[in-house]
């Protein structure tokens, strides 16, 4: 058997030299991810609504706040979808433009998503993870004081709040945010059960690494799967939640608005004709949802090959 | 071997004691107690390294963990600078934990898969010495590397990217990356495969001797035991069985637990195998809930006696100690033939 001395050579000086660069489990599951095509869909229908609904002012022919006040009052006859008027989504019953509202929308109803996923994402990590690696008395209390909160009714709380302080977008986002990291903490807590036994976090108790150190650097990146997995499926709740109360009436004030409330809106004056007012805002609701969730599938997919 | 004037360590009178509650119980009931390791001494110097060997569940792993207060341990455990370890606060005890490390048995699940090797072999070095630059750090960790038998450059690569007994080689390196005086290592071997185990049991011999280690060495394995360490200590059910220099103890066991431990070790020649005379164990270990009065080996031993039942054996000898009201060496069998093939 010959070897090629000189090919050897080089391969064993290319393998010497330079710092190999290692492949993440991060960068495994985002190969994996790419591989998932109604994932990637799911992420180029998001961008397309997150781009209308933050670049849509720009190209709409009129502010969400505009009432055009010559088609008022026989939007059914005049106000249909076209390109001729500017109004390229139609004009509801009270005259506004449904694409430049569609788009204001849109974007108060991501930013609630966003905003209540994101507390949930940070509070609910911190707390399921602190409350699940002290064990014992401490995680005890803390995980009762989940329950007890979870035992509140969440809408009437959100709904009571709305009434006592007024209707506010602030408002919303606080008490959403208030109680939507209740479930993260939990599924954080128990993952954190799991993985306090690992050796590897043994060994770093065993080195003497402080815990809040321990919690930060093994404990949280390890459940960070999990927790993107949630994180993305919580989204689409957060816009439900927001949605509904946004549909009784509760929600953000007029000439704001988001997808709830126009659904609502399109809903009641469906009768006059005006069918775009309600499918508008619908099919940006429905393509959002969809979008969350394929995303969600698709990084659980990912993220734990070892699941499918 | 010159005898230091003071030990690396020396274990009084340990005792790691579990309280069991059981489901349903109520707050009055008294909780059962498991004794887990139940006095053990032992001395070790710098540089020495002493097996621990016993069956699963005897207290070994737990033993090595009560003196790093992994576990809440009782009695005795004298520094060589004279502090009890055992009586130090979580906070005093850190600047001993660089004196002593550890390495696993598991060598992936022993290692954050989210980290690079890089960060996890640097962070014993970060938590000891915060005050270290970066680049300091990585020198150091790239040294190690290379002492530990990987390449240097594979420092940006993760666990997962290596093999078990590449693993247990970066979990080498953490442990020694602080310098420590005492290495103990929980079964380092037993989850490698054979040809794997003998590189990383050379590899802890290179470097215990470069590096002028002490070692507590826990395995299951008779054979890998014997070949690494100065001194053994035989447990069983948490309480030490025999204590003898290796040579001493794989020559001439005194107690019946070890004679029977020795005889189950397997002969790779299949004649010698077949003439060995296996001295086989009746029954279970008992429940370490409900230890056996008297000698604790003595629901199992061939040669209990009713004082067995009545009085605890204690440890008796100087260098080869027994703690055994019968012992002796093991009647008509080639002793020397089964010893010569482990």
């Amino acid at each position: 058997m010959t070897i090629d001395t000189i090919k050897m050579r080089r391969l064993s000086e290319s393998l010497a030299e330079g710092e190999v660069r290692g492949r993440s489990l991060w960068a495994d599951a985002r190969k994996r991810f790419m591989k998932n095509k109604a994932a990637v869909a799911g992420v180029i229908m998001l961008v397309l609504v997150t781009a209308y609904a933050f670049l849509g002012d720009y190209v709409a022919a009129y502010t969400y706040d505009f009432k055009d006040f010559a088609i008022m009052g026989h939007a059914a006859e005049t106000g249909a979808p076209s390109w001729s008027n500017g109004h390229y989504f139609g004009v509801d019953n009270d005259g506004r433009d449904m694409f430049a509202v569609t788009a204001q929308g849109t974007r108060i109803s991501l930013m609630v998503g966003i905003v209540g996923t994101v507390i949930a994402v940070i509070v609910g990590t911190i707390y399921g993870a602190v409350s699940g690696y002290a064990g014992g008395r401490t995680d005890g209390i803390m995980m009762r004081i989940v329950d007890i909160l979870l035992s509140i009714p969440f809408m009437f709380v959100i709904i009571l709040l709305l009434v006592m302080f007024g209707r506010s977008i602030s408002m919303l986002f606080a008490g959403i945010g208030l109680l939507s990291w209740l479930n993260m903490a939990r599924i954080v807590r128990g993952q954190t059960l799991s993985l306090k036994n690992k050796e590897y976090i043994e060994a770093a108790r065993a080195t003497g690494v402080p815990a809040w150190k321990i919690i930060l650097r093994h404990v949280v990146p390890n459940l960070l799967g999990i927790v993107a997995v949630y994180a993305t499926l919580l989204v689409p709740d957060m816009i439900l939640t927001e949605s509904f109360i946004s549909f009784l009436g509760l929600g953000v004030q007029a000439p704001m608005t988001s997808l709830g409330a126009l659904i609502s809106d399109g809903a009641k004056t469906m009768q006059y004709g005006t069918i775009w007012a309600l499918l508008v805002p619908l099919f940006f609701f429905v393509v959002t949802m969809f979008a969350f969730y394929f995303i969600g599938d698709g990084l659980r997919d990912a993220l734990d090959p070892k699941d499918r | 071997m010159t005898k230091p004037d003071r030990p690396l360590l020396s274990v009084d009178d340990l005792r790691v004691t579990f309280t069991l509650r059981r489901e349903g119980d109520m707050p009055w009931t008294p909780p059962r107690l498991l004794h887990a390791v139940s006095g053990v001494d032992f001395t070790l110097n710098p540089g020495e390294t002493l097996g621990i060997v016993g069956e699963s569940g005897c207290g070994k792993s737990t033993l090595a963990r009560a003196l790093i207060q992994m576990v809440p341990g009782t009695g005795h455990a004298v520094w060589t600078d004279g502090t009890d370890l055992l009586s130090l606060s979580s906070r005093a005890m850190l600047k001993y934990r660089a004196d002593i490390q550890m390495v696993f048995q598991d060598p992936l699940a022993s290692l954050n898969p989210r980290m690079t090797i890089g960060q996890i072999i640097a962070e014993p070095l970060k938590t000891h010495h915060p005050g270290l630059g970066r680049d300091e750090v990585k020198k150091r960790v790239k040294d190690m590397l290379e002492k530990v038998g990987l390449l240097a450059n594979q420092i940006n690569r993760y666990p997962h990217e290596f093999s078990g007994g590449q693993c247990q080689r970066i979990g080498i390196a953490r442990a020694l990356i602080v310098g420590p005086k005492l290495l103990i290592c929980d079964e380092p071997v037993s989850a490698l495969d054979v040809s794997i185990q003998a590189q990383v049991i050379n590899l802890l011999m290179d470097l215990q001797r470069d590096l002028g280690l002490a070692m507590i060495f826990i395995a299951h394995d008779l054979s890998v035991v014997k070949h690494i360490s100065d001194r053994v200590m035989v447990l069983y059910l948490g309480k030490v069985m025999e204590v003898a220099p290796s040579r001493e103890l794989y020559a001439n066991p005194q107690h019946p637990y070890t004679q029977a431990l020795l005889s189950a070790v397997p002969i790779p020649d299949p004649v010698a195998e077949r003439a060995k005379k296996m001295i086989p164990l009746e029954g279970e270990l008992p429940s370490p809930l409900s230890p056996p009065s008297g000698c604790v080996f003595r629901t199992r031993c061939p040669r209990a006696q009713a004082v067995c039942a009545s009085e605890v054996p204690v440890l008796k000898g100087e260098a080869h100690a027994v703690a055994c009201h019968f012992p002796g060496r093991l009647e008509g069998v080639e002793r020397a033939e089964v010893v010569e093939a482990v």
